[in-house]
């Protein structure tokens, strides 16, 4: 339990150093970090496969385009766009509400119990695996289906259109 | 756990990572040696005999270079760029398996610092963050060489990683297991080693290790003669050693990754015939399988001194439309088979 709470920290304070990093590749590189304390916490929960795919597509792929985006465009103090006083009060107005909402409505919510799993192994890959292919069947290929569909709209975004050039 | 479990794979922890720092700093002279003989010429042979104290020279050198860090740099990310390299270069070899188990007595000792039992995606996961190490680097300089050097190892290292796992896919389809230890116990002998059954599969994660390791002929982001140097061009003294170092060890364990995914590992021909006892099964298994990784090494270095670069498009157009295509028929043909071997056979 307290490796839990340890670990739980770092993801909370990396997550937050994320935010208030004021250079942007900075900021990537404390959310990849976040993306690794996710990492330990799905091993912890004893969710192996679910552990290292977020460790190859969260950190291994996705992060490295954002710092690739972000190391091409080349943001510093100069180009960053200046906000009015007036906007930053209302930002920071606007938040604390969110922050009391959410408060307060955690607050009525029971204490939930304790999840226990019928089976503590089913995070391992051959039994995710069976679960995935016959059990969930219909919602995991809708979702392969989706997740074709956004790489086809993108391909067809970038494609430059031939007539026009 | 118990501390006889400790003690032994400390040790095996600790006679990984020297084996693994020495093969390295021995590819670089072995590299050297290599590019004489094929170009008619002999190479370091001037410390030692054969040269062999050329790695100890180029390392005391490097210690004693100054260290340079440029003004404009990021100095933390710029210290830490060389860390990551060698760091995400050295913990990948925990999960190959380098041999059977040995017995000590009453004690079973497994040859595998962890069989985790999803180790081949482990392994792709730390490839995937290898780049890291050069990104970080190349940002940190603050250098447009060095800036192009990293978006070149980023974009390439992307473009490979998917035929890099779609080639072991294939793979995974026939072994049906994640774990290295299963998929190398299954190879026993000689015949059933998976280059038989997956031979274009091996092709394709072979071409995509030598650009996942930025060796030539993919060694884009340190391409001299358009990047002056590429990713490491701000580097100087025991950082940038530490960055050609990172680049040894990872062809180290790719070259042991496809000896054991594709080679057998530490299986070797007529080993249950010899009628041999465990033990020394075992300690035969190890000279094999470091034999095949050597055999590797070696050849890594052959392309080197035998083709010349790709070009940026080229590089592209390879990863893309040709690998990625292959890789995925491989494994529709793979899947095939392995239907008709269920149903008819």
């Amino acid at each position: 339990m307290s490796i839990f709470y340890f670990v739980a920290f770092l993801s909370i304070f990396f997550a937050l150093m994320t935010i208030f990093a004021k250079n942007p590749v900075h900021s990537v590189l404390y959310l990849v970090i976040t993306f690794f304390t996710f990492t330990v916490h799905y091993v912890l929960l004893n969710a192996q496969f679910l552990a290292v795919v977020n460790f190859i597509v969260y950190m291994g792929a996705i992060m490295v385009l954002f710092l690739f985006v972000l190391m091409l465009l080349n943001l510093n103090k100069d180009t960053e766009p200046l906000k009015s006083n007036l906007v930053k009060f209302m930002g920071v107005i606007a938040g604390m509400c969110v922050l009391v909402t959410l408060v307060g409505s955690f607050r009525m919510l029971e204490t939930s119990q304790p999840v226990t799993l019928k089976n503590p192994d089913i995070g391992l890959v051959g039994n995710l695996g069976k679960v995935l292919f016959s059990e969930f069947l219909l919602p995991f290929e809708i979702s392969s289906i989706l997740l074709l569909t956004a790489m086809v709209g993108a391909v067809l975004l970038a494609k430059n259109d031939a007539k026009k050039a | 756990m118990e501390s006889a479990l400790l003690l032994e794979k400390t040790i095996l922890v600790v006679a990984v990572f020297a084996i693994t720092l020495f093969i390295a700093m021995y590819s670089t002279l072995v590299e050297r040696k290599v590019a004489g003989f094929m170009q008619a010429r002999f190479g370091p042979d001037r410390a030692g005999p054969f040269g062999i104290l050329q790695p100890l020279c180029d390392g005391g050198k490097f210690f004693f270079k100054e260290e340079i860090i440029p003004a404009g740099a990021h100095k933390f990310l710029f210290i830490a760029g060389p860390a990551v390299a060698m760091f995400t270069a050295c913990i990948t070899s925990a999960v190959i398996p380098w041999g059977q188990e040995l017995v000590i007595g009453d004690r079973v000792v497994s040859l595998q610092v962890t069989d985790i039992n999803v180790g081949v995606l482990y392994i792709f996961g730390v490839v995937a963050l290898g780049v890291y190490g050069i990104m970080i680097g190349g940002w940190a300089s603050n250098n447009k060489y060095s800036l192009m050097g990293a978006v070149r190892a980023a974009s390439q290292s992307i473009s490979y990683e998917i035929g890099l796992g779609l080639s072991l896919i294939a793979l995974l389809m026939v072994t049906g297991t994640l774990s290295l230890k299963e998929i190398v116990a299954q190879q026993e002998g000689f015949v059933n080693w998976n280059i038989w059954v997956q031979p274009l599969g091996f092709l394709i994660f072979m071409v995509c290790a030598f650009a996942e390791c930025n060796r030539v002929p993919f060694d884009l982001p340190e391409c001299e003669t358009e990047l002056i140097g590429g990713y490491n061009v701000e580097y100087s003294s025991m950082k940038l050693a530490f960055y050609m170092f990172a680049e040894y060890i990872n062809m180290f364990v790719s070259s042991a990754l496809m000896a054991a995914l594709y080679f057998g590992g530490y299986n070797f021909p007529f080993m249950n015939e010899l009628g041999l006892s465990q033990n020394w099964i075992t300690i035969l298994g190890v000279i094999a399988f470091f034999i095949k990784i050597l055999a590797f090494i070696f050849f890594f270095m052959w392309i080197r001194w035998t083709l010349p670069r790709f070009r940026y498009d080229q590089l592209m157009r390879l990863g893309w439309k040709i690998l990625i295509p292959l890789a995925v028929a491989n494994i529709v043909l793979t899947g095939i088979v392995t239907i008709i071997k269920d149903t008819y056979f």
